[in-house]
């Protein structure tokens, strides 16, 4: 990963919230149009990109609401261009139909979900109860998002430079999934410039003026006989694929008897609990899904395969323990242990559940 | 053993814990180390103490959040009454009893005692308590070297008040010399 150095050789750090570091990779990474309608706890983001969008040449745009923004990510997308929109739960519940249609079309659009409490208006707190929203499919449809979990300011920047990447490679839309710790804390943040972006990389499917070529339609309706099951297989085929981006952070698995699966904020909460028991002689691990769409269940799987077992801790009252389950079905289970969103999490409070799931053989 | 520190400041809202807390996590960066900052947030900042937790550590950090922290800052009463009974055995607490009854200290835990607000007024502005207390804390747990803390200032105080960084280093010096 190509890094700004400083005179003396080490790589130069800016000190900035998650949600700043959410727009620097987004401006690293090329986008170059962003909508948004304002709501807590992401405000960082729209507010830094007003200004350092149009510095960069970029457009900015405050919508009238989240249903409008959705439709001008989705616009932008048509016509090839590197797009964002980011908001937070009620604000995303909003995008859905939006997003349905990018991903039925095959628009690729970056989305960032900073996750608050729920379900409603919920309150301002930390959350990971958009879990099933982002990963199963919020829309209408049977598709699905990349979806990118950071747990660090410094995976906020990388994992939107990323988000980009994997959205105009699939033609998908990406979101990123964080929540209102990741979002609201300060942490040194090495920016780095990714690789010019290619000005062809949309050349072969975008709109723009069908001057001296066949017009091109991007569209979600497939009426004539037939045609709805062939995109469908085709997107089908595509969602496949994207398993070979799964990815996971692995943390003291190899000796561990129980693997805790934790996520995004909850996941560095977690690894602090780990850390506490492994003093203490408790052989626990931690595998970290970084991606929550493609899930790393090949992972957990021959995790399961060499005997461990396995505690899901989230922030919510049990969502991704379902995948988690389904990745390991046949050979072991999951406890849960689910933090209740309006509550403040800390390490402490899984010490006793890692403890009763290392208990129970 | 790795080198871990993380402490929990607080105060009234406008003492300037949260510029103290970025202060000191912006020393702990300069000084080559892993930080994290996080604010109290939500409708708590409306009532009562505002409060930051800061991590410092040179290996990678998990948790932000602390519920029993290693060490504490605390500017007036209500914080003591809110998080002394959180403060780890053994942990050291910075009271600034210009404001905090000292006595209310535990024994179970170090406590350091700077009357902050009256330091700061002798140095022409009570405004720089904060600061202060700051210098007591690097005192008295040795996280990062008063100098870096120092040479910080200016990624916490604007440019328009530049001219006022002189004397908060002043006021960091004080504190610092009177945990001694």
């Amino acid at each position: 990963m190509p890094h700004n150095t400083t005179d003396t050789g080490t790589p130069e750090r800016i000190f900035i919230k998650g949600n700043e570091a959410i727009a620097h990779g987004a401006l690293a990474a090329g986008c170059r149009c962003y909508f948004g309608y304002p709501i807590t706890p992401q405000n960082d983001i729209p507010e830094m990109m007003s200004y350092a969008l149009p510095d960069a040449g970029g457009e900015f745009v405050q919508a009238e609401s989240e249903v409008a923004s959705a439709n001008m990510l989705l616009g932008a997308a048509a016509a090839g261009i590197r797009a964002l929109t980011s908001s937070s739960s009620p604000g995303i519940s909003l995008m859905q139909e939006a997003i349905s249609y990018m991903a039925g079309s095959e628009l690729p659009g970056v989305i960032v979900n900073m996750n608050r409490g729920g379900p409603g208006l919920g309150d301002i707190g930390p959350s990971q109860g958009d879990y099933f929203q982002s990963v199963k499919g919020g829309g209408h449809g049977d598709y699905k998002l990349l979806v990118l979990a950071p747990a660090t300011c410094q995976e906020c920047y990388d994992m939107m430079v990323q988000a980009f990447d994997l959205a105009f490679k699939y033609r998908n839309p990406v979101m990123v999934l964080g929540d209102a710790i990741v979002g609201q804390m300060k942490e040194p943040v090495t920016p780095w410039k990714p690789a010019a972006v290619a000005g062809t990389e949309a050349a072969d499917w975008r709109l723009e003026g069908a001057k001296g070529r066949k017009p091109r339609l991007l569209k979600s309706l497939f009426l004539e006989d037939g045609a709805l099951a062939g995109q469908n297989r085709h997107l089908q085929a595509k969602y496949a694929a994207m398993q070979a981006e799964a990815r996971a952070e692995s943390f003291l698995t190899d000796d561990a008897e129980l693997i805790v699966v934790a996520y995004g904020s909850i996941g560095r909460i977690a690894k602090s609990a780990i850390r506490k028991l492994r003093a203490q002689g408790h052989k626990v691990g931690l595998v970290r899904p970084q991606t929550l769409f493609p899930f790393p269940g090949p992972l957990l799987r021959g995790l399961a395969e060499q005997g461990k077992r396995f505690l899901t801790i989230e922030h919510n009252c049990g969502q991704m323990v379902e995948d988690v389950r389904l990745s390991i079905r046949g050979i072991v289970d999951s406890a849960f242990y689910g933090h209740m969103p309006g509550e403040m999490p800390g390490s402490d409070d899984f010490l006793a559940p890692i403890l009763d799931a290392m208990g129970g053989k | 053993m790795a080198l871990y520190q993380d402490v929990i400041m607080a105060g009234f809202g406008g003492q300037g814990v949260m510029l103290i807390g970025n202060l000191l996590a912006y020393a702990g960066m300069n000084a080559g180390l892993n930080v994290t900052y996080i604010p109290v947030y939500g409708p708590e900042m409306r009532g009562g103490t505002a409060n930051c937790t800061v991590v410092v550590s040179d290996e990678d950090i998990g948790s932000p959040i602390i519920q029993r922290p290693r060490s504490l800052i605390v500017m007036n009463q209500p914080s003591l009454d809110k998080f002394q009974p959180r403060l780890e055995d053994g942990g050291v607490q910075v009271l600034n009893t210009s404001l905090v009854d000292a006595s209310q200290a535990e024994a179970r835990v170090r406590t350091v005692c700077v009357p902050a607000n009256d330091i700061a007024d002798k140095l022409g502005n009570t405004k720089m308590a904060n600061m202060v207390a700051l210098g007591a804390y690097v005192r008295a747990t040795g996280v990062v070297d008063l100098d870096v803390v120092k040479k910080s200032l200016g990624s916490v105080i604007s440019a328009h008040y530049s001219h006022l960084i002189p004397k908060n280093a002043d006021a960091l010096q004080a504190g610092f010399d009177h945990a001694g």
